[in-house]
């Protein structure tokens, strides 16, 4: 396989952000600033600013409005772009919807950070998790280089003829966003071909076919118009794929829906999203060396929720950890340790444990991760109602 | 009635309307709690009712206001307030029916008698 000349950079993960920004060139980006966010907007209006990119900069007094000008200048056609975190996630919330259904393919970077109240800048799920019912697909990012290439697939698997759907591309904030490595970078050329231009369905600047957005849509019409988005749903888990594999030919960094680290002969496996799976694997590769049979599953697209591939791919496995760094107050578990249970369901006979751990950035790490494993090898497992892992008793 | 409908696979996605001016194949009229009625007694034809009413539903002709457009009305009594001679007035829709009838009467009569006067004078 040929790959490009790629450019090794060092960057924080908002950098790696705003560069794969600078590369794709959107046409419109309308963004507010909020911690930890911050630095990717700064930098990505840095580039506006310094005409490395044609984007037309929308300046807004709110989340709530940056995404109402993002919907706008999709539906007339463009090419837009996003990013937030938290708070400003919620604020965002009524157009977050109004994005996914009226089927506007816009990306949205949102470095993960805790909701208030009390208020607290640092990391966890809360934010995107919050969302995860609102109809975007949400690819989550381990590192700096998978924000990039996060990013750039975004774009072709939001932009899908079948597909049509807006998509968060999530890191978590500080220990990701503002943290510097490694970031292999393709040339810009490459980048611009690989995403093509966008042919929007019904562009609002069109006046020669002039359509409505934003209907009344009553008893008669609006289930048939969620039921087209629940498919496209399901349908993204290919176009995700073929988007992973493509990208993969271009710059030697295949993605699918997850990433399996020594599991296909592992008896313990720890599921984890973002930057605690290379921890995880940190932990594993100690474990390992011990002579222990464990392995991590990163899951990068929870939604739509791969739970077919999911379940085949720890049907090995004597009992599973799931970490989930947002509570969900579900008063079971967490929301990702309830998809992988439910995923396994009448499929496999697994002991799925759940732990919720980390928030508000609480720290996690490789020692607390080992006893994870010591616990499904103990056999005590948190079944029923997810453990609150690394809070003072 | 239903299955008549277009299925999900027949509509366009997002709720979106791709074909101009349907707006006027949606019957809002049956949304109304109260209807208007000119006096077309007060009238003046200033046309201040057609500049503000929010759904094109005082009809106009020959540069004269002529009536409302009842299937689309909302009865959201705009017109009634911005009409600077009292001509319009809001009934409710339980009476409305009532008060129509009685208009038409009152109206053969007034013509009737009218008519009736101008004859003889000339
Ligand atoms: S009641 Fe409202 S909708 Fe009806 S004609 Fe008057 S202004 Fe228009
Ligand atoms: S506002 Fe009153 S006077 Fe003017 S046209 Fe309408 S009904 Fe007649």
């Amino acid at each position: 396989m040929k790959t490009l000349e790629m450019k090794t950079l060092a960057l924080t993960g908002n950098e790696s952000g705003a560069e794969a920004m600078r590369q794709i060139d959107p046409e419109v980006v309308a963004a507010y600033p909020i911690t930890p966010q911050t630095e990717l907007m700064h930098k990505f209006a840095e580039f506006a600013a310094d005409g490395k990119v044609a984007t037309e900069m929308i300046l807004v007094e709110s989340e709530h409005s940056a995404m109402s000008a993002c919907v706008g200048a999709s539906a007339a056609g463009s090419r837009v772009m996003t990013a937030t975190s938290s708070a400003g996630l919620a604020l965002m919330w009524e157009i977050v919807y109004v994005a996914a259904s009226n089927r506007l393919p816009i990306v949205m970077p949102v470095v993960n950070r805790a909701l208030s109240a009390p208020i607290n800048i640092h990391c966890d799920h809360a934010d995107s998790m919050g969302c995860r019912d609102s109809g975007w697909i949400q690819l989550y990012s381990e590192d700096g280089q998978e924000v990039y290439d996060n990013i750039i697939q975004a774009v072709r698997i939001a932009e899908n003829d079948g597909i049509l759907l807006p998509v968060m591309v999530t890191f978590d904030g500080f220990i990701i966003s503002h943290t510097m490595a490694r970031v292999d970078v393709l040339p810009d050329k490459a980048v611009r071909k690989f995403i093509g231009e966008r042919t929007p369905l019904h562009p609002l600047l069109d006046v020669n076919k002039p359509v409505t957005y934003g209907p009344l849509d009553l008893q008669d019409y609006y289930f048939e118009h969620k039921k087209q988005q629940a498919e496209a749903m399901r349908s993204a888990g290919a176009v995700i794929k073929a988007v992973g594999k493509e990208y993969g030919e271009l710059s030697g960094r295949e993605y699918g829906f997850f990433d399996e680290y020594l599991t296909s002969d592992a008896d313990f496996i720890i599921l984890a999203l973002g930057s605690t799976a290379g921890t995880a694997k940190a932990a594993a590769d100690e474990l390992r060396s011990a002579g222990e049979k464990v392995g991590v599953l990163k899951l990068r697209v929870f939604r739509p929720f791969p739970a077919e591939e999911l379940a085949a791919a720890l049907a090995g496995a004597r009992a599973i950890a799931v970490l989930d760094r947002s509570e969900g107050f579900s008063g079971i578990g967490g929301p990702v340790f309830q998809e992988v249970r439910s995923a396994l369901y009448r499929r496999y006979q697994i002991p799925v444990s759940g732990y919720v751990y980390g928030l508000g950035g609480r720290d996690i790490n490789v020692e607390m991760i080992a006893s994870i494993y010591g616990d499904l090898k103990a056999g005590r497992y948190h079944e029923d109602k997810a453990a609150h892992f690394g809070v003072r008793e | 009635m239903a299955d008549k409908q277009p299925k999900w696979k027949d509509i366009p996605i997002g709720g979106v309307i791709t074909e101009a001016g349907n707006a006027f194949q949606y019957n809002t009229g049956d949304w109304r709690s109260e209807r208007p009625f000119v006096d077309m007694e007060k009238c003046i034809h200033c046309l201040q009712c057609w500049v503000f009413c929010p759904d094109a539903s005082v009809l106009v002709e020959n540069e004269k206001m002529s009536g409302f457009d009842y299937v689309h009305c909302k009865g959201c009594g705009i017109c009634a307030h911005v009409c600077p001679v009292n001509a319009i007035e809001m009934v409710p829709e339980g009476e409305a029916d009532k008060v129509a009838a009685d208009q038409w009467g009152i109206k053969e009569k007034k013509t009737a008698s009218e008519s009736g006067k101008e004859k003889p004078a000339k």
